[in-house]
């Protein structure tokens, strides 16, 4: 790729919400936002090999999808204009986070269908394609980009406002918004780029910040730092490597102190929830870090929390994988028998859990399930980590 | 902007009520009118004799159809409506909140479609 091409690559993944923010709030128009951004990337990738790259890349954008909107705009009136007035935004004006802020809310709006709002932000703020949405939600693409479609266009005609919303509506609108953060999180970390996580890292901390009473948020922002510590110990020679396997000298400490700093801050709010859960169970595994052992008994207990208050299939998998440490593979089978099976037919860590369970006592069910793990896995490194994990049971096999 | 408030509710929430009920229920529309006006928000309103009233008409298919009742059968009818001028969804949801309507049925909005022609 040329300097220019990866120029206009960094600029738009760096800061594509941002500018679909500044440029939709002024019109209310998320759609329009998004077609002059394209038309603006289009011409940065003509004129900049030529021209140079531009001091600040994302003014120069922005600017230039500003131009265009006007463009199309007075098109659309049918009137001509001759006179360009070129307005340049300052840097502060970029820096400034509220105009996403102020998009998260409105995609998060009570008058937006509850199911689209997290792929509504998904889309607009951190600019995840329609098609990658589709999977996520498990519905097929032509049927979520015409869903994103609609739903941009009732923002637009009934003119919800893009503004930051008064006290009690941010609360009705939190959840939406932490849960679009922590889906983009999860769609990235681990198979994208890092990008789109590192973005949803940043957004959950923004969030804290904007809203340091609401135990929830920062609950969120100490599970996704939590997480954001082992980036440099998931990965050993192409191999996945699984959370106790890791060698904890490689963890972020400074980032586990940060993750460590937001949960406290959240338990001392006394409104227990979801992410605060998911944090805590975080939290043990840091400790391995100080401690050098994980505190199995602790994450047994902690997920039948989360199991009570917040039951999922990924709590159902993560509280039998702990159990199964704490208690022996018995206990976790039967708590794994309890799964609905239709429920983890396409479920890779379902599988990839129980292998590891049986393969103490029950080579060939093991190697079984690994094979349905491996065949259900997208992720390469995971991938090959389950095909070794097979192949060790191979001399076992009768 | 114009937003159309369609006012829905049960016919059958409002067949037990007395004369003094419905002395009391206009006082509080006018209330509420009241309140609109003084807002400078207020453009039109008003209230329907029941749906079982309504004609309906068409010429669907260059065919002259005129039926007796309304265009959907529903349990929740059409019995008025109010029409506010104000910049945008929120400040239209803040007034519906308000509107006595929405404490006995439903308060549907819909913002104008002739600015964005």
């Amino acid at each position: 790729m040329t300097a220019p091409a990866r120029a206009a690559e960094d600029a738009a993944r760096a800061s594509y919400g941002k500018l679909v923010a500044m440029l939709a709030a002024r019109s209310g128009d998320i759609a329009a936002a998004e077609d002059a951004l394209a038309d603006a990337f289009v011409q940065a990738l003509r004129t900049w090999p030529a021209r140079g790259i531009p001091d600040r890349p994302e003014a120069w954008l922005l600017t230039t999808a500003r131009n265009r909107a006007t463009d199309s705009a007075r098109r659309d009136r049918r009137i001509t204009f001759t006179e360009e007035v070129p307005e340049m935004p300052t840097t502060d004006h970029l820096s400034f986070p509220d105009h996403r802020l102020k998009l998260m809310f409105v995609c998060a709006h009570p008058a937006i269908e509850e199911g689209l709002r997290t792929p509504l932000i998904l889309q607009t703020v951190l600019g995840v394609q329609a098609a990658d949405i589709a999977r996520v939600f498990n519905v097929a693409p032509s049927a979520m980009a015409q869903r994103l479609v609609r739903v941009k266009r009732k923002i637009k005609d009934t003119r919800i406002p893009f503004v930051l919303p008064g006290d009690p509506d941010i609360a009705s609108r939190r959840d939406a918004l932490l849960n679009a953060v922590y889906a983009a999180y999860a769609v990235d970390w681990q198979e994208g780029t890092g990008d789109l996580s590192h973005e949803a890292h940043y957004l959950a901390t923004l969030l804290a910040d904007l809203m340091p009473d609401n135990a929830e948020t920062l609950g969120l922002a100490a599970l996704i730092t939590f997480i954001e510590a082992r980036r440099g110990a998931n990965l050993r020679a192409g191999l996945y490597v699984p959370l106790p396997e890791q060698d904890p000298d490689l963890w972020n400490t400074g980032l586990i102190d940060r993750a460590a700093l937001f949960l406290t801050r959240a338990s001392a709010l006394g409104a227990p929830g979801r992410f605060q859960l998911e944090a805590a169970i975080q939290a043990v595994h840091a400790e391995r870090h100080v401690t050098g052992v994980t505190n199995w008994r602790a994450l047994s207990q902690l997920y039948a929390g989360l199991m009570q208050a917040h039951p999922s299939l990924g709590a159902a998998v993560g509280r039998a994988a702990a159990v199964g440490e704490d208690a022996g593979p018995a206990a976790a089978l039967a708590l794994l028998d309890l799964i609905e099976p239709d429920a983890v037919k396409a479920f890779q860590p379902y599988w990839a859990t129980r292998a590891h369970l049986l393969a103490a006592y029950n080579p060939q069910s093991a190697a079984d399930a690994y094979t349905r793990a491996i065949d259900l896995s997208t992720y390469a490194p995971a991938t090959r980590w389950l095909e070794a994990r097979r192949a060790a049971l191979a001399p076992r096999l009768s | 902007m114009r937003y159309t408030f369609l006012l829905y509710s049960d016919p059958a929430d409002t067949a037990q009520m007395t004369q003094d009920d419905w002395v009391q229920m206009k006082a509080v529309y006018g209330q509420y009118i009241g309140a609109l006006q003084e807002a400078g928000i207020f453009v039109d309103t008003d209230w329907l004799h029941p749906a079982d009233t309504a004609t309906t008409l068409s010429l669907k298919d260059g065919e002259k159809s005129v039926q007796d009742g309304p265009v959907a059968e529903t349990r929740e009818t059409l019995g008025g409506y109010f029409v506010i001028d104000v910049p945008d969804l929120d400040v239209a949801l803040k007034w519906a909140e308000q509107c006595p309507a929405a404490q006995m049925g439903k308060v549907e909005i819909r913002a104008s479609a002739m600015d964005s022609l």
